[in-house]
């Protein structure tokens, strides 16, 4: 199983954590942990993995490649669900969200964090939350 | 200081236009103004110009004429028009300058921009797992303001639906066919709750307008509206912009909100007052958001507000009169002007089939990416 990129979640013995920032001048956390230069003025925090849905969409046609890269095409793209949970008192993350029904999303619901396949190889993995 | 007043305005028709280059609708809309005007190129003393994918605006001067005018290339994203005539008031304003002109022109490549994630500072993987589109940006905005407001699909399918009523009457827009709301609503989804007839679509146009000072207009016995009040300004900490991976927990105010608010302070009118307004229509919920930015009314009021057609032609305070960015496409670098110019029709009563009887105050806001707001009021 490799994740998509370096440094964007973590195995931990309780299960994935996203990897977030915290702000050395203020505090405020963002995600993903920034990388380059821009490193030095955050420490790497390891993001809860409970939160509430804040807003959410479905991508309804196959994104244009590049830069997407998953191993569908047009005929085979399945819309997915995506957007915003609220991670309490941390930060909002950008997700994709795990689920075929839709129709049921609501803001505020709970959600939890979990690992999907992505893209070639049938190996790799990216983050994503769905509905607990 | 003087005030500063628009003595002329030009268009070419936005749309697809195959035989012609963004560049070519640029000069069309600058001949337009001047001839509107009835002045010279050689009399004009300063411009500002902007196109996002059409090439550098100052390759007007060649077309035009190489008369050593200062020409100064403005690129605001989105917000690009609404920048150069900010930077055009400022000049006159200024006591510097008493003539000149702000053109902006472009011509997009069919369908959805294609951002690469290095671009905007963001790692391969938010691009590659398909999180990278503006799409759902307007999705995601609009789900939101949705559930907090009270706002449902049919008030975003009325929207549209007026769009295209509008542009129908309009010569300058594209869309030119009325679409119902209920075809509106129940045509294919592109990103929840938008489908494809709530969405603008990148396009092609071009846009000018004639500024000139009091005593210069009074000189070369023009009138035109004056420019009340003019602001742009960027997002704060809190916003929620396109291709945001993460966002503060702390909500802040929009771009939009904060230029809103420094154009009615400088213009010394309220929302009230306006009587006919142009407003950032990338699709149908930006419309309905941005009416509560701009301070045109409270958070979920925009329900009863369309259902009730307040915002019609003939409606308390008509929105989007030339059918707007839904009906006339985007073409970045002219779309803040097409706005401008609409209100200036608007104001001298030139706004033949969709007129709006005794309009006085006109008020336009231009947003974009990465988080930009340009607001001007003007005044007949």
């Amino acid at each position: 199983m490799k994740p998509i990129a370096e440094g964007l979640f973590r195995m931990t013995e309780a299960g994935p954590r996203l990897i977030g920032g915290r702000r050395k001048r203020d505090g405020k956390i963002v995600f993903p942990l920034p990388a380059g230069a821009e490193a030095a003025q955050f420490d790497p925090v390891e993001l809860k993995d409970r939160g509430t849905l804040w807003s959410f969409t479905v991508q309804r046609f196959r994104p244009k490649s590049p830069p997407y890269a998953g191993d569908d095409d047009e005929r085979s793209f399945r819309p997915f669900a995506l957007g915003y949970v609220e991670l309490p008192g941390e930060v909002i993350v950008e997700t994709r969200i795990e689920t075929d029904d839709f129709a049921a999303l609501r803001i505020g619901q709970p959600m939890a964090l979990t690992l999907q396949p992505f893209g070639k190889g049938g190996d790799t993995v990216t983050y994503a939350f769905k509905p607990a | 200081m003087t005030d500063v007043h628009i003595v002329g305005a030009g268009i070419h028709p936005f749309g697809r236009h195959d035989d012609l280059t963004g560049l070519d609708q640029g000069v069309f809309a600058l001949r337009e103004a001047l001839a509107d005007a009835a002045i010279g190129w050689e009399d004009v003393q300063f411009a500002f110009g902007g196109s996002s994918a059409a090439g550098n605006a100052d390759a007007l001067l060649p077309r035009l004429g190489l008369t050593g005018v200062q020409f100064i290339n403005v690129a605001n994203g989105c917000a690009t028009g609404g920048s150069a005539l900010l930077a055009g008031y400022w000049a006159i304003k200024s006591g510097e300058f008493d003539l000149g002109v702000v053109v902006g022109f472009d011509k997009h490549p069919r369908g959805a921009f294609n951002p690469e994630p290095a671009a905007w500072g963001l790692p391969e993987w938010y691009g590659e797992t398909g999180l990278m589109l503006t799409t759902q940006f307007f999705g995601n905005k609009i789900a939101r303001y949705m559930g907090l407001h009270g706002i449902t699909p049919m008030t975003l399918a009325r929207v549209a639906e007026k769009a295209f009523e509008n542009g129908a009457r309009t010569p300058h827009s594209w869309r030119k066919q009325p679409v119902d709301a209920a075809t509106i609503l129940s045509a294919q989804m592109v990103s929840d709750p938008l489908t494809k007839f709530m969405f603008c679509s990148p396009a092609e146009g071009g846009a000018a307008l004639i500024l000139a000072s009091e005593r210069k207009m009074r000189a070369l016995g023009l009138a035109g509206p004056r420019i009340r009040g003019a602001a742009v300004r960027s997002r704060m900490e809190g916003s929620f912009e396109v291709f945001a991976p993460s966002l503060d927990i702390v909500r802040g105010p929009s771009p939009t909100q904060i230029a809103s608010k420094a154009a009615y302070e400088m213009a010394g009118v309220a929302p009230d007052d306006i009587d006919v307004a142009q407003i950032q229509d990338t699709e149908s919920g930006a419309e309905i958001m941005h009416m509560a930015e701009n301070g045109l009314c409270a958070d979920g009021a925009q329900e009863a507000m369309l259902r009730d057609g307040e915002t019609r032609l003939g409606g308390r305070l008509p929105i989007n009169t030339d059918g707007g960015c839904l009906a006339c496409g985007e073409p970045i670098g002219a779309s803040g002007l097409r706005q401008v110019y609409e209100n200036v029709q608007q104001l001298r009563g030139r706004a033949a089939g969709r007129q709006v009887e005794t309009a006085r105050i006109g008020y336009t806001q231009v947003y974009g990416a990465p988080g930009l707001s340009a607001v001007t009021i003007l005044e007949a």
